[in-house]
């Protein structure tokens, strides 16, 4: 099957074919080819098929899963190119972990919890006769430790998995892969859940590894950022099939295909250019369930990623007067609404500290959000940053210190504040498939704030729901369907209609896009900012990727370890951090 | 790890005592007059005052439940008013012949559920799954006498009368010297809770082999075997093995049906016999013995479960 | 993954599942044997369940008669109501109770939650048939008493369930979100909770159902539950065994009738629980006796 022309590849897979068992196409003809020493990154959203594209590179199908058609034929540093998917059981393990590697999305769920890390990466060598003796091979286990940046002491090899951190687990995994030195390395969203700052030890790491060792690699991923930063060439994968493949450089800087452009320009930049660059014309009015199509489909992202050219304008004018204000750092005033108003908080934190134990979660922590303004609250995972928000909206543990909102303070807890206090701090959730009822339709769960914090009757409360729908940019007819008949994107919607049916003062965004596709967070961010310049509601965007910054905010507060580590407009942040975290943070951002 | 033993050890024995509460309490919900309840027609003056005093029903309630409970700690479990005899001297033999079989329809199920969960988990889909979780699923759903009659009738009477349904048990004589009889208790046993060990086994075998590092263990090129002896079954016995537990405790329960339905001396039949008499104090014995094998059972299975996971072993390590 | 689907699509995935229409087939045919017995059984017989119909253990008319001569046939047809009847109130009895207090406990935690489940352990350390028989033996073989009893042993089993399904979703962000706008606890636990967890609470309620029938059964069996000279099912098994050989349909028609019922429930109980496993998080068979332990 395979032609003397491929023989250039380590790997190559031609036409794959995958079905479910049910008879619906996973796969619908994928090729790729990846030369000795290069790294192809394959591209693409949830459900377009890229786990599965890169495990048949090993010969494996998930259960539910069938092979259709389609070969991948995988050459060695020192022989014939053999053809995984058609070898009998045993060769095809004998290339497995020796020839071919994977390194997997989530190394907590594939390391075994009861083995020592050593004994798993002892075993790939066990399995696969590396070296001739056990001290060869335990001698092995230490230098593949080092390699990937690990100890390589005993006493660490006889640690458990889960005495690791993330980032030590996905080292381990990698260890494990490259230990018999193999010619194929599949990598699955490795960084996916590390912090930035991980990310890029591992991302070097690999890097190094496969420079090296001369290793092909197959690196999986939804990222583009992370693309421009490790990968030679470039496979764009939507729906199963590849719409698109060429170098980093062309795929990136000037992609062909229309669905690339999107993702492409669907990025957020540290500079702020990208997202906001194309026009408003493209953008539908609003996504009607007729447009929205089955379940599955993402009508969301289709051609509607650019903001209006608006958008850019808070930031250019904010940056005026943060320039003409430059003596008063975080004192700068957001230029769209202005005036004395603006200058007033609106939401005051002052002081709040939170500890469960000895633990402290929040160490005096103040924030002020002034009327109309974002302030963007930046912390990676453990920093505090969803207790702090949790407190403001009224649904965490106790804490000492005070939450205001206009000057008068609010209870620690929804039960004590009054309805027109729950009324006007409002919260959008990190994931919309968790936020809304399943059992209730979205007319229902919008309806919900009105009912328990309003009187008005169910004749108003309907209308207030379909104008706060359309103003969501969802077709009220959306309002009778349960979330599950709704996209991830169109869900999101849903939920910002539901925080924003009171007419809140303060709306409280806790990472509402991490749990969306790229192509889908963009017309979030979007929608958001157009909403805060229609309404002038303030708000506190809580994220942890500061490259959101230059789209939806004002200022930026950067907290670490409960603490806030530095404060100041968007410009002085990003511009000239002052504080070495800060600094940190924004080197290891990976950029296009 | 200790420290979490200890715990679960002390919840243990604070819900025994609470069990013992239940237990006496229940003799509170005797109508009326007990002594007249218990005596029934044969109750006469005399009688029901003889049967106040050895009962101590004068007495205030605490009194007699620390006076109970003092007996049942020291062993003396109160004296049957049907036999007239100690409570003890009446259980003694029969605990055995119950633990007889307990432990071999706990053995015979154990290893086949286990084998059976395992061998169906590993051909998920195909026939031999599909049987064997039909098959257990029709006979999860039967009561335990069901199942007895129906092997009286298979293998003792009318099809293939091969085995005694009813147990003959001279004085003196221990069960086991008779082992033809036994086989049918043991049998209905066996067959009451090898279907939830095998169902939980494969579900929890399949959970395990669907999980990310056996998949992970696959894609290394590991040999199957070693695959699902190193990777998956490990992980398979913790769960399992409170599940296995909470069946075994389950034919504490099993036992008093099947004892009664072969007419077995074990201490089901005794408690039968108990209730139908009124007889408070052997009823009270055997449900808090039944109840302390029980709590026992579970116990166990929680340590193996604390000890079978590494998390919670490498405590000590640390 | 989320737990996401309607009352109605359980029931339709359930449905489309080989052993939920076997399992209402079988279930059907019982329950009708049952129900229509009583009025059908004197008309086609032209006996009374408990008038002499002939002699001891004879195979005159279709099923012959038992020990005390009366008709086995008009027996059966009448043997299955009052089983029925009370096994259906046991159910229910321990369901709601059982469902109230595992939702407090999830949705609660802290005291109550401890207080509920502590008290909870100490009924599960009692196998449920010994447990009836404690209270049997001290107030008698009463109906009232079964239906308590059983419903009673079932509770806490239910409530581990309930509790645990109330857990996985009681930090859903819709719950918060509730909980953000002042709704009050009874509200949030009968709209928001309750409607999210019914999968395992339906799973439940069939495997209650099949086990009730069988404890029901048993204690007739065992001479402690339903009391001669009514018909009973489980009661005529036992009156009837001493004859097995002579003359088995006294036995063998309500050990068939009671097979059947209980295996036809379990079978809708499977097709619900495989219904729901394949919508939330949980894979595992509730069908297991105590699984959720």
């Amino acid at each position: 099957m395979t032609a003397p022309a491929t023989l250039t590849h380590t790997l190559a897979a031609r036409d794959l074919r995958v079905d479910t068992v049910a008879g619906h196409p996973v796969l619908k003809g994928v090729s790729y080819e990846i030369a000795p020493g290069e790294v192809l990154a394959l591209v693409g959203e949830s459900g377009s098929g890229k786990t599965t594209a890169g495990l048949a590179a090993l010969g494996h199908f998930r259960r539910g899963l069938v092979h259709t058609g389609g070969t991948v034929s995988l050459q060695s540093d020192d022989g014939e190119p053999v053809s995984v998917l058609e070898v009998g059981d045993r060769e095809r393990r004998s290339l497995r972990g020796s020839t071919v590697a994977y390194i997997p999305q989530d190394p907590a769920a594939s390391l075994n919890p009861a083995l020592r890390i050593g004994r798993q990466i002892g075993e790939v060598l066990e399995t696969h006769g590396y070296g001739t003796s056990a001290a060869e091979r335990s001698a092995r286990i230490a230098e593949v430790l080092a390699e990937v940046g690990l100890p390589d002491d005993e006493s660490y090899q006889r640690r458990y998995p889960h005495e690791l951190s993330g980032g030590q687990q996905q080292r381990v995994g990698i260890a494990m892969a490259f230990a018999c030195r193999p010619s194929v390395v599949v990598l699955d969203e490795p960084t996916t859940g590390l912090d930035v700052t991980t990310q890029t030890l591992v991302l070097r790491t690999v890097a190094a590894l496969t420079t090296e060792h001369d290793t092909a690699a197959l690196y999986i991923t939804h990222d583009l950022a992370v693309v421009a930063t490790i990968a030679h060439r470039v496979a764009v994968l939507r729906h199963g099939e590849v719409v698109e493949c060429g170098s980093a450089e062309e795929v990136l800087r000037a992609p062909s295909h229309a669905y690339t452009r999107e993702l492409v320009t669907a990025v957020p930049h540290l500079d702020g250019t990208g997202a906001t660059s194309t026009s408003a014309a493209e953008r539908p009015e609003s996504v009607t369930p007729e447009s929205a199509g089955s379940n599955g489909a993402e009508p969301d992202g289709v051609g509607s990623n650019g903001a209006s050219a608006d958008t850019a304008e808070p930031d250019s004018a904010e940056a005026d007067s943060a320039d003409s204000n430059g003596t008063q750092p975080g004192d700068a005033a957001p230029a769209a609404t202005g005036g004395d108003r603006a200058r007033t908080p609106v939401l005051s934190v002052s002081g709040l500290s939170v500890s469960y134990g000895d633990h402290r979660v929040l160490h005096d922590v103040s924030l002020d959000v002034r009327a109309g303004e974002c302030l963007m609250l930046l912390g990676e995972s453990g920093s505090g940053k969803t207790t702090l928000s949790q407190c403001v909206a009224g649904l965490g543990e106790p804490h000492a210190g005070t939450v205001s909102l206009s000057g008068s303070p609010l209870a620690t807890s929804t039960q004590r504040r009054t309805a027109e206090q729950l009324r006007s701090v409002q919260y959008v959730f990190q994931s919309p498939y968790s936020s809304l009822n399943p059992r209730k339709t979205i007319a229902q769960s919008v309806e919900l704030p009105l009912r328990t914090l309003t009187d008005l009757d169910a004749t108003a409360r309907r209308a207030r729901v379909a104008e706060t729908l359309e103003r969501v940019r969802l077709d009220p007819a959306f309002g009778d369907r349960l979330p599950d008949e709704l996209s991830g994107g169109q869900r999101q919607r849903a939920a910002i209609a539901r925080a924003l049916v009171t007419t809140p003062e303060v709306l409280l965004c806790d990472e509402v896009t991490s749990a969306l596709d790229v192509s889908v967070q963009a017309t979030i961010v979007d929608l958001l900012c157009e909403l805060r310049r229609e309404l002038g509601t303030a708000m506190l965007f809580v994220t942890h990727n500061i490259a959101l910054a230059r789209h939806v905010a004002d200022r930026i507060a950067v907290l670490r370890g409960g603490e806030v580590v530095e404060s100041g407009t968007v410009d002085e942040v990003l511009g000239s951090p002052s504080h070495e975290y800060t600094r940190e943070l924004l080197a290891n951002t990976p950029r296009m | 790890m200790f420290r979490l033993i200890l715990r679960r050890l002390a919840i243990s024995v604070a819900v025994l005592w609470l069990v013992t509460l239940l237990v006496f309490v229940a003799t509170l919900l005797l109508p009326g007059d007990p002594a007249r309840a218990i005596l029934g027609q044969q109750a006469t003056p005399e009688r029901i005052a003889a049967l106040n005093d050895q009962l101590g029903l004068d007495a205030p309630v605490w009194q007699r439940y620390l006076d109970w409970l003092g007996g049942v700690v020291t062993g003396d479990l109160g004296t049957s008013a049907a036999s007239q005899g100690p409570v003890t001297e009446l259980l003694g033999g029969r605990i055995g012949a119950s633990l007889v079989l307990l432990v071999g329809a706990a053995v015979i199920s154990t290893v086949l559920g286990l084998a059976l969960g395992t061998w169906s988990a590993l051909r998920r889909g195909r026939a031999v799954d599909h049987t064997v979780s039909g098959l257990s699923l029709v006979v999860a759903a039967l009561p335990e006498f069901v199942i007895g009659v129906a092997l009286i009738v298979v293998l003792s009477t009318t099809v293939l009368p091969v085995l005694p349904s009813v147990t003959l048990a001279p004085p003196g004589e221990p069960v086991w010297s008779r082992p033809s009889q036994l086989v049918l208790p043991i049998l209905a046993l066996t067959l009451v809770v090898t279907p939830y060990i095998t169902r939980m086994m494969r579900a929890t075998m399949s959970e395990v082999l669907d999980s990310g590092y056996v998949e992970m263990a696959r894609l290394k090129g590991l040999p199957e075997r070693v695959v699902i002896t190193r990777h998956a079954v490990p992980h398979a016995i913790g769960p399992v093995a409170q599940v296995i537990a909470i069946q075994l405790a389950w034919l504490a329960g099993g036992v008093v049906v099947v004892e009664f339905l072969f007419r077995y001396p074990g201490i089901g039949q005794a408690l039968i016999d108990a209730v139908n008499n009124r007889d408070v104090e052997v009823v009270q014995a055997i449900t808090l013995l039944i109840a302390a094998v029980y709590i026992v059972v579970n116990l166990i299975a929680d340590i193996v479960g604390i000890m079978t996971n590494p998390k919670l072993r490498a405590e000590v390590a640390r | 993954m989320t737990a996401t689907t309607t009352q109605s699509t359980l029931l339709r995935r359930a449905w489309a599942l080989p052993q939920a229409k076997i399992g209402l087939a079988l279930t059907v045919v019982v329950v009708g044997v049952a129900v229509l017995g009583p009025w059908v059984g004197p008309w086609l017989t032209g006996h009374d369940t408990t008038s002499f119909a002939g002699k001891p253990f004879q195979s005159g008319g279709i099923a012959g008669t038992d020990g005390l001569g009366r008709d086995v046939f008009t027996r059966f047809l009448s043997g299955g109501l009052t089983l029925l009847i009370y096994a259906v109130l046991a159910t229910a009895l321990g369901l709601v109770l059982g469902a109230v207090l595992g939702m407090l406990a999830g949705y609660s935690g802290g005291w109550l939650d401890s207080l509920i489940m502590r008290g909870s352990d100490v009924l599960l350390s009692f196998p449920q048939l010994v447990f009836a028989l404690l209270a049997i033996a001290m107030i008698g073989p009463e109906g009232w008493l079964l239906v308590l009893v059983i419903g009673i042993t079932h509770a806490p089993r239910v409530a581990r369930v309930a509790r645990q399904a109330t857990v996985a979703v009681k930090d859903a962000d819709f719950i918060r979100a509730a909980r953000m706008y002042a709704m009050p606890r009874r509200r949030i636990l009968l709209r928001e909770v309750l409607p999210n967890i019914t999968g395992p609470l339906m799973v439940e309620l069939g495997l209650r159902l099949t086990y009730s029938i069988g404890y029901v059964a048993s204690l007739s069996f065992l001479g402690l539950g339903i009391q001669p000279p009514t018909a009973d099912w489980g009661l005529m098994i036992n009156e009837n065994r001493i004859a097995l050989v002579v003359e088995p349909w006294g036995v063998l028609l309500p050990v068939l009738a009671i097979a059947v019922l209980t295996v036809g429930t379990n079978l809708i109980t499977d097709s619900l629980a495989s219904a729901a496993a394949g919508t939330s998080q949980s894979g595992k068979p509730q069908t297991a006796k105590e699984a959720s332990a």
